[in-house]
């Protein structure tokens, strides 16, 4: 396993703790989703980082109101055909306004990076080390987009009118 | 009695497993396998050329000898192994002239 | 139509480019048979009964004639000489090898072509009626949605991976040549009571396994918002949409299990918090694109064409085909001309090479150059002077492309069926075929009127048995082909399911039994009623005894 983020291969200071392990007195860690809402305020007294994971059905709002407490949010991909969490990124950038680390984990695959960080996802777990060459392909090979999404790239639609305004 | 049957990644043309970890694109070339366990090693046998990059999805189709050469049981492979039979001038049916 | 402009362009050559790569990512290894099918189902290459097939995109069914050209000629250099017209406005090759793709798909840029998003759960090409831009029936042209829809669904971020495939269909006419009820979306272009145009949207319709009607969730929506408020459906369905099972993951099971209303009420809270922000179009993006559908340069010309009508007088062929495949057009002087793909013995929608690079010199000579596919699976040219029509027929004769029989009983939509498609269970063709010979006389079938026949040859209905007026479905019992019919199905604005007559025909018997159910109409119409009416009035009943005799 590797992490990319923000376009590099980086540590990964981050701990997933499974649901039945206990939670590290210290350092950052991620919880899942159930944990969360089990144990919420004993995690909120620990203080430090907290990050949560969503399983692929488990959607944004389901967490929009606790947004404050996370760093992190780790959005699952069981297999890459499971295109939920592109919705649930979506929302969680655009509608409830998180600004911290946005997760891809899971089925993590080359040809789906450019879709995930439109969507917002800014780390994406991968299977090897390898995988950032790939990544840094995978973002130059498509330059045009017709749509807006949460990257904030100016869609084809929009550029057509910003060159014949200039002229 | 069995073969197994693919397709060739390259350009997609039904093949069947022959001797050696050769494929035919001729049913009559076809590998006989017969009983189950024969029929599960030619599968397997067939998984190293889906390995090495020479055919995609194989799987075992019955068949019955006829006239010494093996004819497939369902009508699909039937049509699979010759063409689309409304066009007999395409597929492997027209070569055979 | 539309003309790429150089935002187009570099996307299509870089999808070109992508593709290439992944080919050869996949010839080398690196990616799996897994990980490769839904990258090479996005570029529309699937893997067949007897080798990959290629299906092209044909946006809302337009096509220019140097378009054609191109076609014409991947057929002859990278297939077996032909090509076939589908239910969906597309094209499909049957015989590219996987390593020819990425040069097919390149030669295809450089006429403003591609095979994105043809296959795949993803959206799907946007179609229309193949009379946009010509009828007179019609309130706008409805592709200038279809190009909207089709770039804002290209490569969307969120909708690549929905729960299934996205099937979506835009009628600017009140009478529905494109079928929007059976469809994902449906749009159908209205006024509201201040005369203003707008889309009533229909969600949920589909065919197949569990067919359906969509149901409206909005009776009217401005066209300023149509993609934010698609974009809200899309949303709702990739999150809610079912992913346990994939003949429960169309968008019609969610509605069908949330209820029409709740599913309108969640599209409508999803889209008060999106509908001012920029997903819609600025306004001068959709003049841009309104400029390339204006019509083209006609003549100003009376209504009464005196050689035409002479020719007509005189001539009983060309009257016969005049009748039936010769369309009013909305400018004076003007007609939609069919050219049918049905021939006696013909294969639905199939055309060669020869043919179709004919198709487009006749589009240059007859018709501004541009061509349409209609759903039904034949060809028209939409803009010609009824002064011409009579040499395009003449011309088109000897090309096998002026049967009179649009509409009519062999104006049959076929499937490839069992012949070509690893789905199928039984063969649909040579049904089609042996249907066309039976009614070869031209008299008997312009007696028997419009009579809509659709074959599929197994349940996925890709031949849309389930509307059509006379539906045969091939089914597998116990190894042999045998043949359901249905009667009373509709693809137009009014849409139905038809019924099961009962106990399917073998592959020897069901052309004897629609001989059957096509006589038994005979004998029991009302004076001008079509076959269709006749089925709505009397219900199976009639048909069921002549088949399996009194019970």
């Amino acid at each position: 396993m590797a992490l990319i983020s923000n376009g590099r291969l980086t540590d990964d200071p981050w701990v997933t703790v499974a649901d039945e392990e206990a939670v590290p007195a210290s350092g950052p860690v991620i919880v899942s989703l159930d944990r969360w809402r089990a144990e919420r305020d004993a995690l909120l007294a620990r203080g430090g980082l907290l990050g949560v994971r969503l399983a692929s059905s488990q959607l944004a709002s389901e967490i929009a109101a606790d947004l404050a407490h996370f760093d992190l949010v780790a959005l699952e991909f069981p297999t890459f055909r499971d295109g939920r969490a592109y919705s649930t990124a979506r929302l969680l950038r655009e509608r409830y306004g998180f600004a911290g680390e946005l997760r891809a984990v899971g089925n993590v695959l080359r040809d789906q990076f450019m879709f995930m960080h439109r969507c917002g996802f800014d780390a994406f777990e991968v299977a090897d080390e390898g995988q950032v060459e790939a990544w840094r392909k995978a973002m130059e090979e498509i330059s045009v987009w017709y749509q807006p999404a949460t990257d904030g790239r100016v869609p084809a639609t929009a550029l057509r009118h910003f060159r014949s305004a200039a002229e | 009695m069995q073969v197994v049957t693919a397709n060739r990644l390259d350009d997609g043309a039904v093949v069947y497993l022959a001797e050696n970890g050769a494929w035919s694109d001729r049913i009559a070339g076809g590998r006989l396998a017969e009983g189950k366990e024969d029929g599960a090693a030619l599968l397997a046998d067939a998984e190293t050329a889906v390995a090495e990059r020479k055919v995609v999805a194989p799987y075992l189709i019955d068949v019955v000898v006829e006239d010494g050469s093996p004819r497939a049981v369902r009508f699909k492979e039937r049509i699979r192994a010759s063409g689309p039979p409304v066009r007999p001038d395409l597929g492997k049916q027209a070569a055979r002239g | 139509m539309y003309r790429y402009d150089e935002f187009d362009a570099i996307l299509v050559g870089q999808r070109v480019a992508q593709f290439r790569d992944q080919v050869t990512r996949r010839l080398s290894g690196e990616l799996n048979e897994e990980e490769f099918r839904p990258l090479r189902l996005m570029n529309g290459l699937y893997l067949q009964l007897h080798a990959y097939m290629l299906r092209v995109a044909i946006p809302y069914g337009t096509l220019s004639s140097r378009q054609m050209r191109r076609l014409a000629d991947i057929a002859r250099r990278y297939d077996k000489g032909y090509g076939h017209f589908t239910t969906r406005q597309n094209i499909q090759y049957n015989w590219p090898a996987l390593s020819d793709v990425p040069d097919i798909l390149a030669e295809l840029a450089e006429v403003e072509m591609h095979a994105i998003q043809t296959s795949g759960n993803c959206i799907r090409n946007v179609t229309s009626d193949q009379y946009a831009g010509a009828a007179a029936d019609e309130i706008e042209d409805p592709r200038i949605y279809c190009e909207i829809i089709r770039q804002w669904s290209t490569f969307h971020p969120e909708f690549s991976f929905l729960p299934r495939k996205f099937k979506i269909a835009v009628t600017g006419a009140p009478n529905d040549r494109a079928a929007v009820r059976v469809h994902d979306i449906g749009l159908r272009m209205v006024r509201n009571d201040a005369g203003e145009p707008g889309f009533e949207v229909m969600v949920g319709g589909g065919l197949g396994r569990t067919p359906m009607i969509a149901k409206t969730i909005r009776p009217f929506l401005p066209k300023r918002h149509l993609l934010s408020y698609l974009e809200a459906i899309l949303r709702v369905y990739n999150m809610f949409g079912r992913r346990d099972n994939m003949y429960k993951a169309r968008i019609k099971i969610l509605i069908h299990e949330v209820g029409a209303e709740r599913f309108s009420q969640l599209v409508e809270e999803e889209w008060s918090h999106i509908k001012e922000t920029p997903v819609d179009l600025p306004a001068g993006e959709i003049e841009r694109i309104v400029a390339y559908f204006a019509p083209p340069a006609f003549e100003t010309l009376a209504a009464h064409v005196p050689e035409f009508e002479d020719s007509r007088r005189d001539d009983p062929a060309f009257r016969d085909w005049v009748k039936t495949n010769v369309f009013a057009h909305k400018q004076s002087g003007y007609a939609i001309v069919n050219l049918s793909l049905k021939p006696v013995d013909g294969i639905p929608g199939d055309a060669t090479a020869e043919q179709m690079d004919a198709v487009a010199d006749l589009a240059d000579w007859y018709s501004f150059g541009e061509i349409r596919v209609s759903h039904e699976q034949n060809l028209i040219l939409p803009h010609v002077k009824q002064a011409d029509l009579y040499e395009l027929w003449k011309a088109m004769v000897p090309l096998g492309l002026a049967t009179a029989n649009i509409g009519l009983a062999s104006d049959i939509i076929a499937c490839p069926g069992l012949d070509y498609c690893s789905l199928a269970n039984a063969r649909s063709i040579p049904v089609a075929q042996r249907i066309t010979r039976r009614f070869e006389d031209l008299r008997r079938l312009h007696d028997i009127g419009e009579l809509k026949i659709k074959i599929s040859g197994c349940i996925n209905a890709c031949g849309h048995h389930h509307v059509g007026h006379i539906g045969i479905l091939g089914v597998d019992k116990k190894g042999e082909e045998f043949y359901q019919i249905t009667l009373g199905g509709d693809a137009t604005e009014n849409a139905a399911l038809g019924t099961l007559v009962g106990p399917a025909f073998s592959y020897d018997t069901v052309v004897d039994a629609v001989e059957t159910i096509i006589d038994t109409y005979l004998q029991v119409r009302e004076d001008g009623e079509r076959f269709l009416d006749t089925v709505r009035r009397l219900g199976i009943h009639p048909f069921k005894e002549k088949l399996y005799g009194a019970h």
